[in-house]
C-alpha cells in the first residue's frame, strides 16, 4: 500500500518523527533515531555548536533523515526568525520547525508570535513547521502564513501526559488540509497509535522515548505503534456507541 | 507591587514552631501528591520530612529526569574585578580586606576568554566585587564585545544596577543576572552588610524583578546558607522563586543554595547547615519547582558533588577560579572564596558520562 506522507516537497514512509534532547549521550541517541526508523530528526539549534564542527550533536543524526532545526529558546518571532537563518547558514537545510515558548513554566507555545514568523520565514523560502497551541482559526492563520504542515501540543512539552487536547486537535484533523503533526505531550506507545487512529498525519515523540528506562527498545515500540495506529485509521474504525451492540443480537428473530 | 510586600506579609511569622508541628504524615500526605503548594513546600522542608529524604529523593530524580532529561549544563565564572565599596562580614573581597586590587583590561579579559574557551566551555558568568566604578555596566557591555567571539551565552553576578542598566547589558548580548539576596532577614542583613549601598535591603530583593523587566532570558536568585535558620531561608527563596515565575513568565528563573565557604576574613557562620540540610532544601525545591534550574557550585566537595548529579541538579561550574584573572595567572590576587572541587572541566564531563549525564557545555546561542 502507497501510503506517504508528503512535507515540504518530500515523499516520508516512517509518520514517526523523533526529537534528540534529554539523551543520556549521543551514542544511545543515534541508535534510538536508527531504531525509531524515523526519517525526519528535530534538532535544537541552541545545542548544536557551530563553532566547533567535530564536536556536535549532527556528527550522530543519521546521514538519510531529514533534518528539522528547531527554534527552541526563541521566546519572540524576531529570536526565532534568527535561529532559521543562523541553522540555514550552518547547512541545516531549509527545514525549521517553529517553537516561540514565551512562558518558561508551562512552555506553552505563543500562537501569535509563531504565525509571524511563519509568514517571515516561509516567504524567505523554508519548509516552516509551526508547533503550537491546538487552536483552529489560528491554525488556519499559519497555514495562510504559508506554514508546510501544524504541530499542535497534546499536552505541554515533556510532560507525557498523552493526547489532552483531543476534542481540539480532531476539530484540526477534520477541517484542516495541511497535515496535522501532533508533537508534545505523547508518553506512551499506545498514545502515539490513539494520535494516529484520530487521522493525524503524524506524531513527534522525544521525551517518551528519551528518558523511557531503554529508550533504544522504546524508539522501536513508538515505531510500531505508529504504523499499527496509522493502518487502524485507513481500515476505517467501526462505529462507537452509547448502547451494547451485540454481535449476535437475542431480538433478531424479531424482525 | 514587588516581591518585598509579599515578604512583608510572611516576614514575622514563627517559622521555627510552624516547622516543628509537622508530623510524618503531613510529609506522606505531600509526597503523594502531583501539585504542590506553598504551605506542601514548607512541610518538605520541616524536621519531620528528614525521615523521608529517600521517598523525596526518588521524586525530585523523576521530576529532573522528566523535565530536563539527563543532561547537566556546564559553565564557569570569570571574575573581572575584586573592587568593592561594601563591607560584607563574610566576603574576602570587603573593602575592609586589604590586598592589591585588580581590575582586568580588555586585553587580559580576551586572554582569559581564550583560556576558558579552550576548556571547552560557552557558558560563563561574569563576577565582579560590587563597585559601581570599576565594574560599570558600560565596561560589562564593552567587555561583550570581546567575550561575544568566545562564548555562546554571558551572564553578570556583580552589583544590582537599575533597570535601564540591566537594558543596556540585554542589548550588548549579556542574557542572565545572578543575585543573591544573601539573607531574607532585614536585622540580620544590616548586621553583616555594616556599610556602602548593599545596606539597602529592598533595593537588593527587588533587583531580580528590574532583570526580568529589561529582559534577562534568565535570572537566578539564593540565600547564602549559614546566615540565618536555612530552613526558613529555602522557604521563602522557593516563594520568592514562585512569585518571580508567575509574575515574569517569559523568564527562566533558576535557585541556587550557595553555603558559606573560608574567606579573607574570620566570618564564622551563624547557622550550621550540614549536607543532609543541603539536600532537603535541594530535594524539597525541585517538588515544589519542577521547572527551576537549579545550581550547585564548586563551594562544595567532590563528594558532595558526586552525589547531588541525580537529585536535582541542571547546572554545574566546573574548574572555577574565584579570583581575576585566576584562569591564567592564579595566585597573584585575592579568590574570593575557597573553592572545594577543584576538578578540571575534562573530568566534570567524564563524571558525568559515567553517572549517565550527557555534559551540556552549549544551551543557547547569541542572537
Amino acid at each position: 500500500m502507497n501510503d506517504q506522507l508528503h512535507i515540504g516537497g518530500k515523499a516520508f514512509e516512517s509518520r514517526l518523527f523523533v526529537g534528540t534532547g534529554k539523551f543520556a549521550d549521543h551514542k544511545q541517541m543515534k541508535e534510538a533515531i536508527e531504531q525509531s526508523r524515523s526519517e525526519v530528526v528535530t534538532v535544537a539549534l541552541r545545542r548544536v555548536d557551530i563553532r566547533k564542527p567535530d564536536e556536535h550533536i549532527l556528527n550522530d543524526i543519521p546521514q538519510d533523515v531529514t533534518l528539522m532545526p528547531n527554534t527552541s529558546g526563541a521566546r519572540s518571532a524576531e529570536e526565532a526568525i534568527r535561529i532559521a537563518r543562523l541553522a540555514k547558514a550552518s547547512g541545516m537545510g531549509n527545514w525549521i520547525k517553529i517553537e516561540v515558548i514565551s512562558d518558561q513554566k508551562y512552555l506553552l507555545p505563543d500562537n501569535e508570535e509563531t504565525t509571524r514568523a511563519t509568514e517571515v520565514l516561509a516567504k524567505e523560502g523554508f519548509v516552516v513547521l509551526p508547533y503550537m497551541s491546538p487552536d483552529l482559526m489560528a491554525a488556519k492563520r499559519m497555514q495562510e502564513a504559508g506554514a508546510a504542515a501544524i504541530m499542535p501540543l497534546g499536552a505541554p512539552i515533556g510532560s507525557n501526559r498523552g493526547i489532552r487536547m483531543k476534542e481540539m486537535i480532531q476539530i484540526m484533523i477534520d477541517e484542516m488540509e495541511l497535515p496535522i503533526i501532533v508533537d508534545a505531550g505523547i508518553g506512551k506507545p499506545s498514545e502515539a497509535a490513539e494520535a494516529m487512529e484520530m487521522g493525524a498525519s503524524a506524531v513527534l515523540v522525544n521525551t517518551a522515548i528519551a528518558t523511557a528506562d531503554n529508550p533504544v527498545e522504546m524508539a522501536k515500540a513508538f515505531d510500531l505503534a505508529v504504523k499499527a495506529g496509522r493502518l487502524a485509521y485507513l481500515s476505517g474504525l467501526g462505529p462507537t456507541s452509547m448502547r451494547a451492540n451485540a454481535s449476535s443480537p437475542l431480538t433478531g428473530f424479531l424482525k | 507591587m514587588s516581591f518585598y510586600e509579599e515578604f512583608e506579609k510572611i516576614k514575622a511569622e514563627p517559622f521555627t514552631e510552624i516547622f516543628s508541628e509537622v508530623t510524618p504524615q503531613d510529609v506522606e500526605k505531600v509526597l503523594m501528591k502531583g501539585r504542590i503548594s506553598e504551605s506542601d513546600y514548607l512541610v518538605l522542608l520541616s524536621p519531620a520530612a528528614e525521615g523521608f529524604l529517600e521517598e523525596m529523593a526518588q521524586k525530585a530524580h523523576q521530576l529532573t529526569i522528566k523535565q530536563f532529561g539527563k543532561t547537566m549544563q556546564l559553565f564557569l565564572p570569570l571574575y573581572l574585578s575584586d573592587y568593592c565599596v561594601n563591607t560584607c562580614t563574610y566576603c574576602s573581597f570587603s573593602i575592609d580586606n586589604v590586598f592589591p586590587r585588580k581590575r582586568l583590561t580588555m586585553e587580559e579579559i580576551e586572554v582569559e576568554a581564550k583560556a576558558i574557551a579552550e576548556m571547552g566551555i560557552e557558558h560563563i558568568i561574569l563576577l565582579t566585587g560590587e563597585s559601581r566604578i570599576h565594574s560599570s555596566a558600560e565596561y560589562l557591555a564593552e567587555s561583550m564585545s570581546i567575550l561575544k567571539k568566545y562564548f555562546s551565552s554571558v551572564g553578570i553576578e556583580v552589583q544590582p544596577m537599575d533597570q535601564a542598566e540591566y537594558e543596556t547589558l540585554v542589548q550588548s548580548g549579556i542574557d542572565s543576572l545572578t543575585v543573591y539576596q544573601e539573607v531574607y532577614n532585614e536585622a540580620i542583613y544590616r548586621e553583616i552588610h555594616t556599610k556602602g549601598p548593599k545596606r539597602d535591603f529592598r533595593y537588593r530583593l527587588d533587583t531580580p524583578e528590574r532583570g526580568c523587566r529589561a529582559g534577562m532570558r534568565s535570572v537566578n536568585i539564593g540565600a547564602l546558607l549559614g546566615l540565618d535558620e536555612w530552613r526558613k531561608e529555602c522557604f521563602i527563596t522557593g516563594l520568592h522563586a514562585e512569585y518571580l515565575q508567575k509574575k515574569y513568565m517569559e523568564t527562566e528563573i533558576g535557585v541556587s543554595f550557595p553555603r558559606i565557604r573560608p574567606n579573607a576574613g574570620s566570618f564564622e557562620p551563624a547557622f550550621d547547615v550540614t549536607d543532609k540540610n543541603l539536600v532537603q532544601a535541594m530535594l524539597a525545591m525541585r517538588i515544589f519547582l519542577p521547572r527551576t534550574g537549579i545550581t550547585i557550585s564548586t563551594r562544595e566537595t567532590e563528594e558532595l558533588r558526586n552525589q547531588l548529579i541525580p537529585l536535582g541538579v541542571t547546572k554545574m561550574s566546573a574548574a572555577s577560579s574565584t579570583e581575576v584573572g585566576g584562569y591564567t595567572k592564579p595566585k597573584e590576587t585575592q579568590s574570593q572564596f575557597e573553592i572545594s572541587d577543584e576538578r578540571s572541566v575534562e573530568e566534570i564531563r567524564n563524571l558525568l558520562r559515567f553517572k549517565g549525564y550527557q555534559p551540556v557545555m552549549k544551551d543557547w546561542q547569541i542572537l
